[in-house]
């Protein structure tokens, strides 16, 4: 029992990750109909925004030691970062915090790259065939991977979670199990109430502001709103932006759960996408429904039981329920009918 | 030239078979004479041909050929273990898996057109791929890859005494056999393994023309621009897909059986989903639905693959050694990123550029050109046919 | 006993009846129109009689065989052609192309692997092609992509692609939408000729009077969904329900 209760567990913080990403690009797609391969490069982005702000934040000092030496028998180096030096223990509190920061400056920066990116590339390709706009948002991805790796080298960048939080919690207790049965990290408990935040807040924004409705009605028929004058390109533009954001935050909290590299976009490109087809081409709750649901699949049939039956089962176990899915249902769980099926 | 060759297939064949067979000597100024390279260009030549007669002519985007260029690979090394080491039953062997695995999935994944196509080819070619890296470690031997060893059975060779391993052969023809000659300086290799991929390749690029000319290819061709008044036509259009799926399958096959020939070595890495990538590049470069186009697409991104993952930063020093000192450092800081390791990134570029700009590929930059320069010429002369050609246009739109 | 049989059709879209109880019954040879104001169902129905939609309950019977049941490609190989409302065509290939492909659907069957004989050698279909492109006085445009002709010659090349897989009964979908009069009135009598050159059964679905009355010999009227006269074109010309059905949407 308890064992099942820590693979739900396991499954939920995979599930936002995979939820987040492809409620981002369900909002690409739903609203620009553009099918967008560049979007695991923008959650590799936003895992560099992390990596960025770490960086910066731990620019330092190069002061020499007196009296010891390392073992080249030269002066140590002592490095003490700048915000430290000149903010003190809150500097050392900020870098302790650097990935919650990066949060700030993610979405900023990954806001304009989505904008950039919709006004500069996929504005011209919203006519072309999808097999066009694939290849070309293919070929960024490409891309942004390789700028990325030219900059960061090809090796993963650990990144840690703020110290108080980097233990586990020992959740099982509270749900009535024995003691140290069920040890969860407190990270991933914090990323499935960030992924649960921000998405309840997409979906409020989406709800509740006449933005949102002005968009959604842009989703449902695109030409009649722009025939009663409201201009809705420019609205799908911030809808980009807002999705690059999304993505974007989404990697940046997931680095301390996996250390990012410049291929991370690619190898989530394809569960998200399979994601999105299992969840409805263009259903938003569909997206973060399929998203939760494929993640604790996967933690399930990770299990040695269920591998002791199937084995491998936990390596193909999401491409195959995406191949039922498709076959037997082709709308997927929560699409409508014939999206993009010509 | 071109429109010349697009009209006539047996001048476009002979010119494509003596350009293929003289490829030693033709690339070796531009030092892409070795064997490795050049087989590479006949292999990949064969893999983005096939792959052109499913994107092509179909239209159907499919991003998991990678997964039969592996399941050729490892067949044909399988062959090499337990048979013999020619070539001939691996490569056959390869076509025939391939072929088989690409009906299994063309019957699954065609049930769907358009991005869901795309997707469900992508979901299977990684699944290929999770498999031959964990379940399927008997048969791929995992991260390792498979390998050839002394220990292995092969029953039709004679006993090996030599304590080495043999290496493939086509009937005593040793694959890394290379006969080399110099002249006026310049050193030309001529290598089996090259010769035999280019004698299939130029073999393949034949069958591709007669598909291409045949009613088959015009019922693919009639796919790609309208499916449904297709099947208001009377046609089953699914059995077509899948033929042009299959054929595909085993051409990737084949180039896979012939990469572990020249190499008897496979790896599951050759099936990763963005390896299906590099193929789509070869072709959208090279100009899709082409015939010529795939093959020089495959050529070019090969031969840049091979030069510019070579250049470093003391062969930049070198190039920019003439500009001064600080627009030295410059421009080699500038291009470093695009160059050695980096060179994928100049692929991204490129690929971006070609897909915005030339979706024809190279083959379509070629007939611009070429009408361009038809224009200048015409301009000269075109003065004394100004009124005529506006009689003609006159009486063409009455 | 007609050629085409469609008995008690009916087809919901949710709460929607489209179409209530339909029957029809035309001759072998005959133009047959079905009219009525929009929304009447004429499209569903069609598109029954195509294997686009399958409806909730009936029957359709063509030669006494059923075709319902049948997928869109089988029923074409029944000889039941269809004339889309806007032209569909092959738009990417030449003019010449576009019919050679129903050409080679006639001969061979819904698939055939036919990857080693080159187009050139298939004098039969090539010639055939010729002929049909010549009964539809377009042979001077052979090697034009399909894209760049005009609407009507779209249209016309789309009944060419019909005529060479010679159908025994062609479905036309508002033949003359979008046409102004001069090409309406070619187009009818193309496809008079073509009834009476070659026998084809027709059913017409059409909103311009003119061509209604100038081309059927029969007549049916959907009104919402149901039948609710049927006859010759006279009889149709006064009818009291008709009047009423047309005259009624007039007014709104």
């Amino acid at each position: 029992m308890d064992a099942i209760f820590l693979q739900v567990l396991n499954g939920l913080d995979k599930g936002s990750a995979y939820a987040l990403i492809a409620l981002g690009l369900t909002l690409i797609f739903g609203t620009l109909g553009v099918v967008n391969f560049a979007h695991g490069a923008l959650f590799m982005l936003g895992a560099f925004c992390a990596v960025i702000t770490r960086k910066i934040l731990t620019l330092s000092q190069i002061t020499l030691d007196p009296v010891r030496t390392n073992f080249l028998g030269k002066p140590l180096e002592i490095r003490t970062p700048y915000v430290e030096l000149w903010w003190g223990d809150f500097g050392t509190w900020m870098i302790d915090y650097s990935v919650l920061l990066a949060i700030l400056f993610a979405i900023p920066v990954m806001a304009l790259i989505g904008i950039i990116m919709e006004r500069g590339l996929i504005k011209h390709f919203y006519n072309r065939p999808h097999a066009d706009q694939i290849l070309v948002t293919f070929g960024l991805a490409i891309v942004l991977q390789e700028i990325i790796k030219a900059f960061f080298g090809a090796n993963p960048i650990p990144q840690p979670a703020p110290a108080s939080m980097s233990g586990g919690l020992d959740i099982g207790v509270l749900f009535g199990f024995a003691e140290y049965a069920v040890i969860y990290p407190y990270w991933r408990i914090v990323y499935f109430i960030f992924a649960a935040v921000v998405i309840s807040g997409v979906f409020a924004f989406l709800r509740y502001t006449t933005f949102g409705m002005v968009v959604r009605a842009g989703m449902a028929d695109r030409e009649t709103v722009s025939m009663l004058g409201i201009n809705i390109d420019r609205r799908f533009t911030i809808m980009f932006g807002l999705a690059a954001a999304v993505t974007g935050v989404a990697g940046v909290m997931y680095t301390p759960i996996v250390p990012p590299n410049y291929h991370m976009g690619m190898d989530f490109l394809v569960l998200c996408f399979v994601v999105v087809v299992v969840g409805g081409m263009g259903s938003l709750p569909g997206a973060v429904l399929a998203g939760f649901m494929l993640g604790i699949l996967e933690s399930f049939s990770a299990m040695n039981e269920v591998k002791a039956i199937l084995p491998g089962i936990d390596q193909i176990i999401i491409y195959l329920v995406a191949m039922i899915v498709l076959l037997v249902r082709p709308r997927g769980l929560m699409g409508r009918k014939g999206v993009m099926e010509e | 030239m071109i429109s010349k060759l697009k009209n006539n297939d047996k001048l476009l064949m002979i010119v494509f078979a003596i350009l293929v067979l003289a490829g030693p000597i033709i690339l070796a100024p531009f030092g892409a004479g070795y064997p490795d390279l050049l087989q590479r260009f006949a292999i990949f030549g064969i893999l983005a041909v096939g792959y052109n007669i499913l994107f092509g002519l179909t239209g159907y985007l499919s991003f998991g050929h990678a997964a039969f260029l592996g399941v050729g690979s490892y067949s044909t090394v399988w062959m090499f273990k337990l048979l013999t080491m020619n070539i001939i039953p691996g490569i056959i062997l390869a076509v025939i898996m391939s072929g088989l695995f690409a009906l299994l999935i063309g019957f699954i994944t065609l049930r769907r057109s358009g991005i869901y196509f795309s997707i469900l080819t992508l979901a299977f070619a990684q699944m290929s791929y999770s498999l031959a890296y964990s379940v399927l470690t008997p048969i791929t031997n995992g991260e390792t890859g498979l390998q050839l060893s002394l220990a292995d059975a092969r029953v039709l060779d004679p006993v090996n005494t030599s304590g080495s391993i043999p290496s493939t052969n086509l009937f005593g023809l040793e694959m890394n056999d290379t006969w080399r000659t110099t002249i006026l300086g310049m050193d030309f290799q001529f290598n089996v393994g090259f010769y035999v991929s280019a004698f299939i390749l130029i073999g393949m690029f034949y069958l591709s023309i007669r598909i291409f000319r045949s009613p088959f290819g015009l019922m693919l061709r009639a796919i790609k621009s309208n499916q449904n008044r297709l099947i208001y036509t009377g046609i089953n259009t699914r059995p077509y897909t899948l033929a042009a799926f299959v054929i595909s399958g085993m051409y990737a096959g084949l180039a896979g059986g012939l990469l572990a020939s020249m190499d008897p070595l496979a790896g599951a890495e050759r099936m990763q989903w963005t390896e299906s990538g590099s193929i789509i590049l070869m072709v959208i470069l090279g100009g899709t639905g082409t015939l010529l186009g795939p093959v020089l697409g495959a050529g070019v991104i090969k031969y840049f693959e091979a030069i510019f993952s070579r250049i470093n930063e003391n062969v930049l020093h070198a190039w920019f050694d003439i500009l001064p000192g600080f627009m030295e450092n410059a421009m080699v800081w500038i291009v470093l990123p695009f160059v050695g390791k980096g060179w994928q990134l100049t692929l991204g570029l490129v690929f971006m550029l070609v897909v915005i700009f030339l979706p024809g590929g190279l083959m379509e930059g070629a007939t611009r050109i070429g009408n361009w320069v038809m224009k200048l010429k015409n301009r000269g002369s075109a003065d004394s046919t100004k009124t005529s050609a506006k009689t003609s246009a006159k009486s063409s739109d009455e | 006993m007609g050629i085409l049989e469609v008995q008690n059709v009916n087809k919901h879209f949710g709460g929607l009846h489209a179409l209530n109880n339909v029957n029809l019954d035309v001759k072998e040879g005959a133009i047959h129109a079905i009219i009525g104001p929009n929304g009447a169902g004429k499209s569903t129905f069609l598109n029954c009689l195509i294997g686009k939609l399958a409806p909730d309950t009936g029957s359709v019977m063509f030669q006494g065989e059923p075709v319902l049941g049948k997928k869109p490609y089988q029923i074409n190989q029944m000889g039941i052609s269809r004339v889309f409302q806007t032209p569909e065509i092959f738009s990417d290939l030449t003019v010449f192309e576009n019919v050679m492909i129903p050409c080679f659907a006639h001969r061979d069957g819904s698939f055939m692997l036919n990857a080693w004989k080159a187009i050139k050698g298939e004098t039969d279909i090539r010639e055939q092609a010729d002929r049909i492109l010549l009964d539809v006085n377009m042979q001077d445009k052979l090697h034009m992509n399909a894209a760049s002709l005009s609407r009507g010659d779209k249209r016309r090349l789309e009944l060419a692609m019909c005529l060479s897989q010679d159908p025994k009964l062609m479905l036309l979908d508002e033949p003359t939408a979008g046409m102004a009069r001069a090409d309406t009135n070619a187009t009818i009598d193309l496809l008079r000729d073509i009834s009476e050159k070659r026998g084809i059964t027709m059913v017409i679905i059409e909103h311009d009077m003119h061509v209604v009355f100038s081309l059927a010999d029969t007549i049916s009227v959907l009104a919402q969904g149901a039948i609710i006269a049927e006859g010759l074109p006279d009889e149709i010309k006064g009818h009291p329900k008709v009047r009423e059905a047309y005259l009624g949407e007039a007014e709104v």
